[in-house]
C-alpha cells in the first residue's frame, strides 16, 4: 500500500515534468511539421541555466528567467535556424534540430563538464511536508505539482481565451486552413518555436535538481518525450496529457515492482530453467526492463494505430 | 539548345573521368599503408592503417545508409543496429570457429555479417517499412533505443557492459593469412568494401533501385504502375541491412570486440552525419562524407577535444546551405568546369574563401578557448593551442577570435552573395543553372 | 459481352456529406467515354473509387465483370486499369526514360528485381524508347522530369499512364491548363495511343471532349444524369440546364 502511494506520486511527478516537456513538443509538430530533436536539449539548458543562476543569485529568480531565457533562445533557433533549412524541406529541419541537439550535448559536456553538477532543491523547500506509512513527502514534490498545475492553467487560457490561442488550436487541428486564413504564420511559428521552448526550460529548471543534471540528461529525456507525443497522438493536447502519464507511471512501477516473465510463469505452474529458450529473456526481472518499456510500448503503438491514442492525423 | 542535354553529351566523357577517378581512389587506398610507413622501425604506420580501416567501413555503413537516404528517401535514425547487431553475430561466430564448433574461412566472415544483416534488417524492416516520412523516422529511432536498451540488458548474446570479445587468428583464411597483423585485415576490409561499394552501385540501377527512387519522389503514383510502395521500400531496407552488416563483420575483425556502442545512438548519428556532408544525391557522395568524419575523429580528435562540435557545425551548415552535401557541390562544378568558365569564378571564390578562412579560424580559436578553459577547471588539463603555450584566460585571444569571426563572417557573407550572382550569371550559359 | 468498367449504385460519402450518389454506368470495351460536369461534381472521387485510391461506401465496381471496389491500386493496375492524375504526378527527379521505364517495369515482369541492369535489357529499353518516339520526347530522353516544359510534362503524364499497357484507362483532365494548340496535339496524341483500349475521361474542355469521346455521361451532384452519344447529351435539356447551361450563363 505503502509502496503503490509513493510510486503513484512518483509517477505522477513524473507524468508531469514529460508533460511539461511533451506539451510543447507536440505543439511544434503539430503545427511546425518538425520533430524538434533539440527540444530535450533545451530542457537541459534550462537546468543548467537555473544552476548558474541559482549558485549566484537564487532559485526564485531562477525559476523566471532561465525558463525566458530557453524561450529568448527558441526564438532565435527558430527565426535564424528552422526558418533557413525550411527553405529546404521537413527533412533539413528535421536534421537540423538533429544536430543541433547535437551539438548543444557537446557544449554543455565541454562547459560544464561530463558529471553532474550540484545543483541542489532550493534549501527553503527542502523539508517534509508530510509522512505517509513512514515515508517521508518532500516538500518540493509539491511544488512540482503547484508549478505544474499553475503551469496548465495558464497555457489553457492562453490557449482559450487569447487570439493567438485560437490560431494555434486552429491550426492544431486544421494546419493548411490557418496560413490561407492570412495569419502570420511566421509569427505563429515563433511563438509556438518559443513557448515551448520556455516550457522545456522551465521543466528544466524544476526537473534538474529534482532528477539530475548532467550532459546525458537531454538524451536520456528526449527519447522518452519522443515516445509519449508518438503514442499521444499528433494534434492532441489530451492525449499527450494521457501518454505522459501512463509513460510516468509505466516508468515507475517498472522500477518498484520485482517480477519478471518466469515468475508470472511460475504462478502459472510453467518453471522456467536454464534450458528453457529464451529463458534469458524470461529471467529478467521487470526494473531492468524499465528503460526498454517506452520504446516497446512506441513501436507497438506505431504498428496499430499509427496516429497514437487520441491523435487526429497520421504522423 | 538546353542545359540538360549538354549534361548528357558530357555523359560519355564523365563515364570516362568517373572510372578513372574511382581507380585512383581504390589505387590510393592500397598504396596508403606503403606511402606512410613507418621507415625507421620498418613497419607499417598502426596509426594510418587503423585509419584507414575505419574509414573503409564506415564508407560501407554511410553507402548502406544513403540506400534508404537518398535513393529511398527514409530517414533512418537507427541504422547502427543494422551494424551493430551483424557485429554480434560475427563475433559469436568467431568465437565459435575458435572453439571449433564451427569452420568459416575468415575471408568469408562478411558474408556471415551481411547475411545477419540482411535477416535482421528484414525483421525489423517489415513493420517499419509499412510507414515513411517521420513515422519511419520515429519508428526507427525507437529500434535503435530498443536495441540499446536490449543491449545493456540481455548478458548472453550482447556480453553487458564489456561486450564480447574475440581473437580474428583464427587460422582458417583461405589465403594462408593469419591476419594477426592489421594491415591483412585492412586489405581484406579494403577487398570486401570494394564488393560491397560495386554491388550497391549496380543495386541502384535494377529495377529495384530505381523503384526505390520513383518511391522516394512519389510513393503514391508508383501504385498505379502496380508495384506496391511496401515491397519496394521493405526490399530496400533489407538489402540496405545487408551491407551495413558487412561493415559490422569487418568492425568485429578489426576491433575484435563488441560493445553496446555498436548498436547505439551515436553511431546511428555518424551514420547521418557522413551521408549528409558527404552528399546524399551523387553515389559517391557518402564516402567522402566517411573519410572526413572518420579524419576528423581520428585526427582532430588527437589535438581537440572539441572535434564533434566541429562535426555537428559542418553538417548544420550543410544542411542549411549546401543540402546536396560535398559531391553535390563538386557535381555542381562539373559543367562549368567542363567548359573551361571556372577561372571567371576563382576570384570570387577567393574573395568568399579569405575571409571565410579568418571566420573559421576565429571559431577554431573561441572553441578551443573555451575547451582549454573548461578543460582547465575540470580536468586540470595542460593547455596549448596552436602549438605554443597561451593564457587562455587572455581576454585578447577571446577578443581576437570573436573579431575575426565576427568580421571574417560578415566578409564572406557579403562575398557570398556576390558569388551567388557572378554564379547565376556563369551558369546560365551551361548546364549548371 | 461484358463491359470493360461497370458500376453499379456507387456511394461515397466523407462523413455525412454525399459525394457520390449512386452512380450506374457500363462501359463497353474499346469505347471512349467522357464524364462531364460542373466543378464539385464528384468527377475525381469517382476516379479515385474506380482507380482504388478510396474505399466505396456501398456499390459494385467491375473491371471485366471482376468486381474491383476497395482493392488496392496496385492490384487494380496488374487487373489492366489505371488513370493519370490531374496534377502532374510523375518521378520528378527522374529522367523522362527512367519515368517511363518504371511504367514498363511490372508489366514486362520485373518486379523487384535487384539482379538485373536496367540498361542491360534490351525488351524494356526498347519498348521506353518507343515510347519517347510516340511521346516526341525522345530529345528530352535523359532531362529530369521536372525540367520539362507544361506540355512536355503533360505529355509524359498521359504516356506514363498508358504505357503499361493497361486496357482500361482513365485520364483526369489531360488537357487542363493547355491552349487550343496544345490541347489539340494531346487530344491527337490521346487518339493515337489508346487505339483498341477503353478510355474514360474527366474533362472540360468540350472540344477535346466531343473531338475524342464515343459517348459522354454527365455527373451533377454525384449523380449521373444523363449518358448517351455526344449528340443526344448535347441535346438532353436536362444536361444543358444543369451544365452546359451553368457553363454558358
Amino acid at each position: 500500500m505503502e509502496l503503490l502511494l509513493v510510486s503513484v506520486l512518483n509517477g505522477l511527478l513524473y507524468g508531469m515534468l514529460l508533460f511539461m516537456l511533451a506539451s510543447g513538443l507536440t505543439l511544434i509538430f503539430s503545427i511546425m511539421g518538425v520533430l524538434n530533436f533539440a527540444h530535450a536539449s533545451l530542457y537541459m539548458l534550462g537546468a543548467y541555466f537555473a544552476y548558474e543562476i541559482s549558485r549566484r543569485v537564487g532559485f526564485w529568480v531562477a525559476l523566471v528567467i532561465a525558463p525566458l531565457l530557453c524561450g529568448l533562445l527558441g526564438a532565435l533557433i527558430e527565426t535564424y535556424g528552422l526558418r533557413k533549412a525550411h527553405r529546404h524541406g521537413h527533412v533539413a529541419e528535421l536534421l537540423f534540430t538533429f544536430g543541433l541537439a547535437f551539438i548543444v550535448e557537446k557544449l554543455v559536456l565541454m562547459v560544464w563538464g561530463p558529471t553532474a553538477v550540484p545543483y541542489r532543491v532550493p534549501p527553503e523547500l527542502d523539508f517534509t511536508l508530510f509522512s505517509v506509512y513512514g515515508t517521508h513527502v518532500s516538500a518540493y514534490r509539491g511544488f512540482i505539482l503547484l508549478i505544474s498545475a499553475a503551469m496548465f492553467a495558464a497555457i489553457w487560457l492562453l490557449l482559450t481565451r487569447t487570439r493567438m490561442g485560437f490560431v494555434i488550436q486552429a491550426s492544431l487541428s486544421h494546419p493548411d486552413m490557418v496560413a490561407s486564413l492570412g495569419h502570420n504564420v511566421p509569427r505563429v511559428f515563433t511563438t509556438v518555436f518559443a513557448g515551448g521552448a520556455a516550457l522545456a526550460g522551465l521543466a528544466g529548471v524544476i526537473g534538474g535538481n529534482y532528477l539530475v543534471t548532467e550532459p546525458a540528461m537531454a538524451f536520456s529525456m528526449g527519447p522518452i518525450v519522443f515516445v509519449v507525443v508518438v503514442f499521444g497522438g499528433l494534434g492532441s493536447l489530451a492525449g499527450c496529457f494521457i501518454a505522459s502519464l501512463i509513460m510516468g507511471f509505466v516508468q515507475t512501477f517498472a522500477v518498484v515492482l520485482d517480477i519478471s516473465p518466469a515468475d508470472l510463469l511460475a504462478r502459472l505452474g510453467v518453471a522456467v530453467t536454464p534450458a528453457t529458450p529464451l529463458a534469458e529473456v524470461l529471467r529478467v526481472p521487470l526494473p531492468r526492463i524499465g528503460p526498454f518499456l517506452p520504446f516497446l510500448l512506441m513501436v507497438f503503438m506505431l504498428l496499430v494505430r499509427p496516429r497514437g491514442l487520441l491523435g487526429t492525423r497520421d504522423t | 539548345m538546353s542545359g540538360a542535354t549538354i549534361r548528357r553529351r558530357g555523359g560519355a566523357r564523365r563515364t570516362w573521368w568517373g572510372s578513372w577517378a574511382w581507380f585512383s581512389a581504390l589505387g590510393l587506398a592500397v598504396l596508403l599503408p606503403w606511402i606512410i610507413f613507418d621507415w625507421r622501425h620498418g613497419r607499417h604506420d598502426g596509426f594510418a592503417v587503423a585509419l584507414l580501416t575505419q574509414t573503409a567501413i564506415m564508407s560501407v555503413f554511410a553507402l548502406s545508409y544513403n540506400m534508404l537516404s537518398g535513393q529511398s528517401g527514409l530517414l533512418s535514425f537507427g541504422h547502427a543496429v543494422f551494424l551493430g547487431l551483424p557485429a554480434y553475430v560475427t563475433i559469436h561466430v568467431m568465437n565459435a570457429i575458435a572453439a571449433g564448433h564451427l569452420w568459416i574461412p575468415e575471408e568469408l566472415l562478411p558474408l556471415v555479417g551481411g547475411i545477419s544483416g540482411l535477416l535482421f534488417a528484414a525483421l525489423f524492416g517489415y513493420p517499419t517499412t509499412r510507414q515513411r516520412a517521420t513515422a519511419f523516422a520515429m519508428i526507427t529511432f525507437g529500434i535503435g533505443e530498443l536495441v540499446t536498451a536490449a543491449a545493456t540488458m540481455f548478458q548472453g548474446f550482447f556480453g553487458g557492459e564489456g561486450g564480447v570479445t574475440a581473437d580474428r587468428a583464427l587460422n582458417t583464411s583461405l589465403l594462408g593469412l593469419s591476419y594477426e597483423p592489421a594491415i591483412e585485415v585492412y586489405y581484406l576490409a579494403l577487398a570486401w568494401t570494394v564488393i560491397a561499394v560495386v554491388l550497391m552501385r549496380l543495386l541502384a540501377r535494377t529495377p529495384l533501385g530505381r523503384m526505390a527512387e520513383a518511391c522516394r519522389d512519389n510513393h503514391e503514383r508508383v501504385r498505379f504502375l502496380g508495384y506496391d510502395p511496401h515491397g519496394i521500400r521493405f526490399c530496400q531496407f533489407a538489402l540496405s541491412g545487408f551491407f551495413a552488416g558487412i561493415a559490422g563483420a569487418l568492425y568485429a575483425m578489426t576491433y575484435e570486440i563488441v560493445t553496446y556502442d555498436a548498436v547505439g545512438a551515436t553511431l546511428s548519428g555518424n551514420a547521418l552525419f557522413m551521408t549528409f556532408i558527404g552528399g546524399v544525391g551523387v553515389f559517391w557522395g557518402p564516402i567522402v562524407g566517411a573519410v572526413l568524419v572518420v579524419i576528423m575523429q581520428s585526427w582532430v580528435g588527437l589535438v581537440s577535444n572539441a572535434w564533434q562540435i566541429y562535426v555537428g557545425v559542418l553538417f548544420i551548415a550543410m544542411v542549411m546551405y549546401a543540402p546536396g552535401g560535398l559531391a553535390g557541390l563538386i557535381v555542381l562544378h562539373g559543367p562549368v568546369w567542363q567548359e573551361g568558365r571556372i577561372q571567371a569564378l576563382l576570384l570570387s571564390y577567393a574573395r568568399v574563401a579569405l575571409p571565410g578562412l579568418l571566420a573559421v579560424l576565429g571559431f577554431v580559436a573561441l572553441v578551443e578557448l573555451g575547451s582549454s578553459v573548461m578543460l582547465g577547471e575540470h580536468e586540470k588539463g595542460a593547455v596549448r593551442l596552436f602549438g605554443g603555450a597561451l593564457d587562455p584566460a587572455s581576454p585578447w585571444l577571446w577578443g581576437g577570435g570573436a573579431a575575426l569571426l565576427l568580421i571574417g563572417g560578415s566578409i564572406a557573407r557579403r562575398q557570398g552573395r556576390a558569388l551567388a550572382a557572378r554564379w547565376a550569371l556563369i551558369a546560365e550559359g551551361t548546364s549548371a543553372g | 459481352m461484358t463491359p470493360a468498367l461497370a458500376l453499379r449504385d456507387v456511394h461515397k460519402s466523407f462523413g455525412a456529406t454525399r459525394i457520390i450518389q449512386g452512380v450506374s454506368l457500363e462501359i463497353r470495351r474499346g469505347e471512349r467515354h467522357a464524364i462531364i460536369g460542373p466543378n464539385g461534381a464528384g468527377k475525381t472521387t469517382l476516379f479515385n473509387l474506380i482507380s482504388g485510391r478510396l474505399p466505396v461506401s456501398s456499390g459494385v465496381i467491375a473491371l471485366n465483370g471482376r468486381p474491383i471496389q476497395n482493392r488496392s491500386p496496385q492490384k487494380i493496375r496488374r487487373l489492366g486499369l489505371t488513370r493519370s492524375f490531374q496534377i502532374i504526378s510523375f518521378f520528378h527527379r527522374l529522367s523522362v526514360l527512367d519515368n517511363l521505364r518504371c511504367a514498363l517495369l511490372w508489366p514486362l515482369g520485373y518486379r523487384v528485381a535487384f539482379w538485373r541492369l536496367l540498361d542491360r535489357e534490351r525488351r524494356l529499353n526498347q519498348a521506353a524508347e518507343e515510347w519517347l518516339e510516340r511521346l516526341a520526347l525522345t530529345a528530352r530522353r535523359d532531362v529530369q522530369a521536372g525540367a520539362l516544359s507544361y506540355a512536355e510534362q503533360r505529355a509524359l503524364e498521359i504516356g506514363l499512364t498508358v504505357a503499361g499497357g493497361a486496357e482500361v484507362v482513365l485520364l483526369d483532365e489531360p488537357t487542363a491548363g493547355m491552349d487550343r494548340g496544345e490541347a489539340d496535339r494531346t487530344t491527337a496524341l490521346i487518339r493515337e495511343i489508346t487505339q483498341g483500349k477503353t478510355l474514360v475521361m474527366v474533362e472540360h474542355d468540350m472540344n477535346v471532349v466531343f473531338g475524342l469521346a464515343d459517348r459522354i455521361s454527365v455527373l451533377v451532384y454525384g449523380h449521373l444524369i444523363a449518358s448517351g452519344a455526344p449528340g443526344d447529351v448535347r441535346g438532353d435539356p436536362a444536361v444543358q440546364e444543369a451544365y452546359l447551361g451553368a457553363e454558358a450563363a
